[in-house]
């Protein structure tokens, strides 16, 4: 029995031995490298101390929008400038802002067809003056009811009739929810022009308003600036104000406080006007907020809130009524 | 398949019968070159048109942000209508064994090629960035009808090219035999497609064996792209295009505008190629029978599309209905319905009507109907959307197409008639050996 105690013990031994044997290797690589690392990282201040005795720091932007320090030494003037610009505009811009989930309230009760947003829009998009990304109509909904104005951008649905329809993904949604154009694709089919029960989207017929001042830009998908002959454009919810930390264009240029935009993710919207910050839920579910046409099963992302309590009455060209045949479904005159 | 072969003798003498009457006008034609001449005359001033198009872009025709798709591509669905004819006569009638249609599969089958090849380009002529047509193929999506369309479009006109030039085997070998006195070039496109005939009994099981083949598979290609093409508008949410019923609608619709075309082209071979022994009052009766079937066909499918939303008025759908049936489109609508349509099909129920010079004419008004009617489903619907259209230009409210659009439109029909003018001028325009076969000739003298 004795023996077989003896016996049992020895193989104990023998790990133990093999850790200890085990930690002195480790130690000895670990030691190895933390030398090797401490030469190499002396080598390195010693090369460029030698090579920028200054040792003079700059601060630069990365495309993707961070801020990093390079020595100055170190900055090289990049080659091929606009089309990297370009791709990465595209890269940054198809991919959208993580984390968020774009939504535009529209108060109708305050609208009184002020139309800068309507200007503000088409400056910034270098819009001809009768292609609206954003389009204030007069509506009636029924015969005897109120009439009232409505700002109507893109709704950037959910479920978007317009980018399921196009052929080569010129037309796309991102994380963000909102749906961008890429005018560098775009081969001008206008499907997405037939499929959006909202008639959101514009045509370039004709060569674009600015074609010759902005035919150096950098293309960038988020301002869809420079315009193309032969490509569609429509409302980007100002994606690239977005990516700076600003409301869009339209919703910081109306005087009435009729827009509120936010972020649906953290349930809060901003007023444009007021800068006031709300809960989305909230101002939603107090004031009744709907959507258009939702039973399209679109599902769109810009709220309203009906035009009840007006600040302003109806008045269009010194009338109070509207011609039904201006505001009805389809609005054709023929 | 013959009922009663001839003798050896009988049938050298009655293939050289039928191979001196329907090779006859590829050595007469007179005005042929003048016929050519004017085709191509055309051509420069529709490329003159298209290069201002390119240049100026699509503003210069009458399509604005709300009618963004106009005559183009009403055209491209006539084009795609009139293409499926190939498939009705050469399949359908074929492989239900009807034995009148030998005559005139080839005349089919020349309208349903030179059609679908141009629609592609109907197409390309539409888009605002032609220069970019690579990137469907590039960046190509499958949920896209467009991508659906490409792939049956192209498929169709491969099948409808080896339809079209499978049964003339036998016949460049005839050629090559009867007419060596033609052109060097010419030849060299027989020596090309003859492909060693020598009428041997395996050489014809293989033609027929393959011609079986193509005709069965052609037929689920053909459906695929008119239906594919109805989608286009069927896959919207537009009050008058979301509706159930397109894709029949549509080709019950194509074949009513391919045996139009077919009557008219049969009228034309008939007195200006001198074949009436083959294209005969008989062959016209019974393409006015098919005519009156197809029509009564399609006038079942209109009535479902426009009575029953009629009936129920739903708003979007009656703005757009009332603009039809009484307001801004009725003339146009009534006309094509009732004129281009419903009347040529009651009349040709009788027999008296069923001759060839008044069938001319009621043909040349259902395709001139079926023309109208592409561009009534495309054009009214847009001008209707959900939300009114303001704040833009009178002219976007409207669409008055302009003289650019008419030519570039008229453009693409010249070149069906110069593929058609062309492959006429080639081939014969019956075929050939089988022809000779119905009539009993001895298999193994085609050669």
């Amino acid at each position: 029995m004795k023996e077989d105690k003896n016996l049992s013990d020895s193989p104990q031994q023998d790990e133990n031995n093999a850790r200890r044997g085990f930690l002195k290797k480790l130690g000895l690589v670990v030691g190895a490298g933390a030398a090797v690392t401490a030469g190499a990282v002396y080598l390195g201040y010693d090369h460029e101390k030698k090579k920028n005795p200054d040792g003079k720091k700059v601060r630069v932007l990365t495309a993707d929008g961070q801020l990093m320090e390079v020595s100055e030494a170190e900055l090289i003037q990049a080659e091929n400038q606009t089309a990297d610009e370009e791709s990465e505009l595209q890269r940054r811009g198809r991919e959208g802002l993580p984390g968020k989930h774009w939504v535009m309230v529209i108060d109708l009760s305050k609208c009184r067809n002020a139309r800068m947003c309507m200007a503000a829009c088409q400056g910034a998009h270098h819009l001809r003056p009768e292609q609206h990304h954003i389009n204030v109509l007069r509506m009636q909904d029924a015969e005897h009811t109120e009439p009232y104005f409505m700002p109507k951008p893109c709704f950037h649905c959910d479920n978007p009739p317009c980018t399921k329809v196009c052929p080569v993904d010129a037309t796309f949604k991102r994380q963000d929810g909102i749906v961008l154009i890429d005018n560098q694709r775009c081969i001008g089919c206008r499907f997405c022009i037939a499929a959006c029960p909202y008639s959101a989207r514009v045509f370039n017929w004709i060569e674009p308003l600015k074609s010759e001042e902005d035919k150096d830009l950098p293309y960038d998908v988020e301002l869809n600036v420079p315009q193309r002959k032969g490509t569609i454009s429509k409302c980007l919810f100002s994606a690239d104000c977005l990516r700076k930390g600003e409301l869009p264009y339209c919703v910081r240029a109306c005087p009435n406080g009729v827009y509120y935009f936010g972020d649906l993710n953290e349930d809060t919207v901003t007023n444009g006007t007021t800068r006031e910050t709300v809960r989305f839920s909230e101002l939603i579910r107090k004031n009744g907020g709907y959507t258009v046409l939702e039973e399209l099963g679109t599902k769109p992302q810009v709220y309203y809130l009906p035009p009840k309590n007006r600040l302003f009455p109806y008045q269009y060209e010194g009338k109070t009524t509207i011609d039904p045949d201006d505001s009805r479904v389809g609005g054709g005159r023929g | 398949m013959s009922v009663n072969k001839l003798s050896t003798e009988e049938s050298y003498k009655t293939l050289n019968k039928i191979e001196t009457d329907l090779l006859r006008p590829m050595t007469h034609h007179k005005g042929l070159e003048l016929w050519i001449l004017f085709l191509v005359l055309f051509f420069i001033i529709g490329g003159y048109a298209y290069f201002i198009q390119l240049r100026d872009g699509l503003g210069v025709t009458a399509m604005r942000d709300y009618t963004s798709w106009g005559m183009y591509i009403g055209n491209f669905v006539f084009f795609v209508a009139a293409s499926l004819i190939g498939m009705f006569i050469s399949s359908v009638l074929g492989l239900l064994k009807i034995k009148w249609i030998t005559p005139i599969t080839r005349i089919a089958e020349m309208i349903a090629l030179a059609f679908a090849m141009w629609a592609g380009i109907v197409i390309v002529i539409d888009m605002g960035r032609p220069d970019r047509l690579l990137n469907v193929f590039l960046h190509g999506r499958f949920q896209s009808p467009i991508l659906w369309d490409v792939t049956v479009v192209s498929t169709y006109v491969a099948i409808s090219f080896l339809l079209l030039f499978l049964p003339l085997i036998p016949d460049a070998a005839v050629i090559r035999r009867r007419l060596p006195g033609l052109p060097k070039w010419q030849m060299k496109i027989y020596d090309l497609l003859y492909l060693g005939w020598e009428a041997r009994p395996g050489q014809y099981l293989i033609i027929k064996k393959s011609m079986r083949i193509l005709a069965i598979l052609i037929i689920p290609v053909a459906l695929a792209i008119h239906t594919v093409t109805s989608w286009l508008f069927a896959s919207t949410l537009r009050a008058g295009w979301d509706t159930a019923i397109f894709g029949p609608y549509f080709v019950s619709g194509a074949f009513v505008a391919g045996v139009a075309a077919v009557i008219i082209a049969m009228y034309f071979f008939r007195y200006n190629y001198k074949l009436g022994d083959y294209i005969t009052d008989f062959h016209f009766n019974r393409m006015g029978q098919v005519l009156v079937l197809v029509s009564a066909i399609y006038i079942y499918f209109n009535l479902n599309e426009y009575f029953v939303p009629a009936y129920k008025m739903r708003i979007a759908e009656k703005v757009h209905l009332v603009e039809m049936f009484t307001g801004h489109w009725s003339t146009l609508f009534w006309f094509t319905q009732i004129i281009c349509l419903v009347i040529p099909a009651f009349l040709l129920i009788f027999k008296k009507m069923r001759r060839p010079s008044i069938m001319l004419w009621l043909s040349v008004l259902v395709l001139l109907g079926a023309w109208l009617k592409r561009f009534l489903i495309v054009v009214p619907v847009q001008q209707h959307p959900y939300l009114p259209i303001q704040n833009v230009p009178d002219s976007f409210h409207h669409y008055i197409p302009t003289g650019i659009e008419i030519t570039l439109t008229i453009l693409p029909i010249v070149g069906v008639l110069l593929i058609i003018t062309i492959i006429a001028k080639l081939f014969p325009v019956i075929s050939v050996w089988e022809v000779a076969h119905e009539k009993g000739v001895d298999e193994s003298i085609i050669k």
